[in-house]
């Protein structure tokens, strides 16, 4: 098994990416060093023993400086805790952790995010990059509304990659669903591998649209945890088939679509 | 400082004919089978590793969600998922083994026959230190509970698993009882080496928006700090009332929190879900006491055990 580390990080940024989700940069570089895309860490800032839980968060984006960033969505009070953090402060970070996406050498790749989701296919485009030509790597982004969708987007268009839009409000790119645009696909552009992370509706019509047209998906999941160590088995998802469950800490959270049960 | 002075610390304790290096122990279903935690803490390093329940056959466990996160603590509803006996032996047991770790394999069944089935199998092993005899879990529908709250089906749990076995036997107690003396003292009778108590404490959480419950499973069992009050009372009842050794398990987070259960009468004590929050959280104790002996000036830890001044 990789090395997994637990340690003290500091934020070294925490740069506001819409009303709310932030973007933290935390000073881990062993755990910066060690992590692939679509793996996680789990954070916690407390050091009262409410909240008690950690938090899982796909490692978005890891940099040349020793810092990996994670993107904190509030959604409650384990996130509220952590979006209200300041430059300097400490978290506990544990990671890194779980079985991240297998990364091809060749051919097409299509990134599909959903709000929040954009975050591991982010660290996934910086080491797909290093393996094909940007021109071979298509994003296509789901938000809420046009500000949200263009401040996801922004990374990746740093990269130099072509990213098409899709939002529930109609105020930026395509009005609708993200797995629309990824059906709408036109055969020059046709995929060898889809990527896919984002709300279940989501990656349910995402798995459904890459099997009928024959074509790999990979998808990162998430789930109610408490420990991320394969202890708890609390972040049990069905196994495709009836077959009991598979763990989203340890066989995931990146999945082959098939494995589950949508 | 502390560590200058650990070599002459005593931290060991003995019960159900055994000695452990110290009394701490990570509790079953919080700690995997030890290989999950070896990167944070090294297994053999405990008093004892208490693994995930095991039952005869493999069993899927609960449809998600399984947890949720309450005040000071979390609801689980995990259903005993394990690959069942053959695939501990073949597949968890030799890592624990090969470390020298002090294993407790902790069974659960459906009936009698389950439970005595299991202990046969267990004690035919190499490298199982104890059973710990899972009467208290409250997430399955046959046994489970039924044995956990009554104390002639836990008596005959008991009677049965030592028939079975000559491996020393540690009775888990559910805490979901009116009278937890009555059950400690039930058990004690029939032949339990130990006790260890409390096992979580049935629970419920709902969704205010959807209405719907927060576990598929709709209760579960609640553990974690919240508990803590409620798991030092039972022990500190359950150790008056029978002469066999307590493990005190509940809410366990600190060395200060496990000394006061060996102050309200354990002998040793089971770190659960603060591994959750700190995978490090059973040395940080073991540390930790050490350092609570050397501060008292106070040469074994066994001094500590039932020393609460009324």
């Amino acid at each position: 098994m990789m090395a997994r580390y637990q340690l003290s990080a500091t934020v070294t940024a925490r740069p506001q990416v819409t009303g709310d989700i932030v973007r933290l940069a935390l000073l881990a570089p062993a755990v910066s060093q060690a992590a692939t895309p679509g793996q996680f860490v789990m954070v916690r800032s407390a050091v009262a023993l409410d909240p008690l839980l950690r938090r899982p968060f796909s490692v978005c984006r890891v940099n040349g400086d020793g810092t990996l960033e994670i993107l904190v969505k509030v959604i409650g009070q384990g996130t509220r805790g952590l979006a209200a953090l300041k430059v300097g402060d400490q978290v506990d970070l544990l990671g890194p952790l779980g079985h991240g996406f297998v990364m091809p050498d060749q051919g097409r790749a299509c990134l599909v995010g959903g709000g929040i989701g954009a975050a591991p296919l982010l660290f996934l485009a910086q080491k797909l990059g290093e393996r094909l030509p940007a021109s071979d790597i298509q994003v296509l982004l789901g938000a809420r509304t046009g500000a949200e969708a263009m401040a996801l987007a922004l990374p990746f268009r740093d990269l130099g990659l072509p990213v098409q839009l899709a939002t529930d409000d109609g105020t930026a790119g395509h009005h609708g669903l993200v797995g629309e645009l990824l059906a709408a696909l036109t055969s020059g552009a046709f995929p060898t591998q889809v990527y896919a992370c984002g709300p279940h509706p989501m990656l349910a019509a995402v798995a459904r649209i890459s099997t009928d047209r024959g074509w790999p998906c990979q998808v990162s999941t998430e789930a109610i945890m408490a420990c991320g160590l394969g202890a708890c088995l609390g972040c049990a998802v069905p196994r495709n088939g009836g077959r009991g469950y598979l763990h989203v800490c340890k066989q995931g959270p990146v999945f082959e679509a098939g494995e589950l049960q949508w | 400082m502390v560590s200058m002075v650990s070599h002459d610390l005593d931290l060991r304790v003995s019960l159900a004919g055994l000695t452990l290096k110290n009394p701490v122990m990570a509790a079953s279903g919080t700690f995997g089978y030890g290989k999950e935690f070896a990167d944070f803490v090294p297994p053999e390093a405990l008093g004892a590793v208490v693994v995930k329940g095991i039952s005869l056959a493999a069993r899927p466990g609960n449809p998600p969600p399984r947890i949720v996160e309450t005040a000071c603590g979390m609801l689980n509803a995990i259903g005993l998922e394990n690959e069942g006996v053959d695939g501990f032996l073949s597949r968890k047991l030799p890592f624990l083994r090969e470390r020298g770790a002090t294993v407790v394999v902790n069974i659960l069944g459906d009936c009698v026959e389950d439970y005595a089935a299991l202990a046969a199998r267990l004690a035919a092993a190499a490298g199982i230190a104890a059973l710990e005899v899972n009467i208290s879990c409250p997430n399955v529908r046959h046994g489970g509970v039924a044995f956990g709250t009554d104390p002639t089906m836990a008596a005959e749990v008991t009677r049965a698993v030592k028939a079975a076995s000559s491996l020393p036997v540690i009775v888990k107690l559910s805490p979901n009882v009116t009278d937890i003396a009555a059950m400690a003292r039930a058990v004690e009778a029939a032949g339990a080496d130990a006790i260890s108590l409390i096992n979580t404490l049935l629970g419920m959480a709902i969704d205010a928006n959807t209405r719907q419950p927060r576990l598929a499973n709709v209760v579960g069992g609640l553990s974690g700090p919240a508990i803590k009050p409620v798991a030092l009372r039972m022990v500190w009842q359950a150790a008056r009332a029978v002469a066999i050794p307590v493990i005190g398990i509940g809410g366990i987070a600190t060395a200060a929190d496990a000394v006061e259960f060996l102050l309200a009468g354990a002998t040793a004590v089971q770190v659960g879900t603060a591994n959750f929050v700190n995978p490090s959280a059973t040395l940080d104790i073991i540390t930790g006491l050490s350092a609570y002996l050397a501060t008292h000036q106070i040469a074994t830890v066994r001094e500590l055990i039932g020393a609460l001044q009324l």
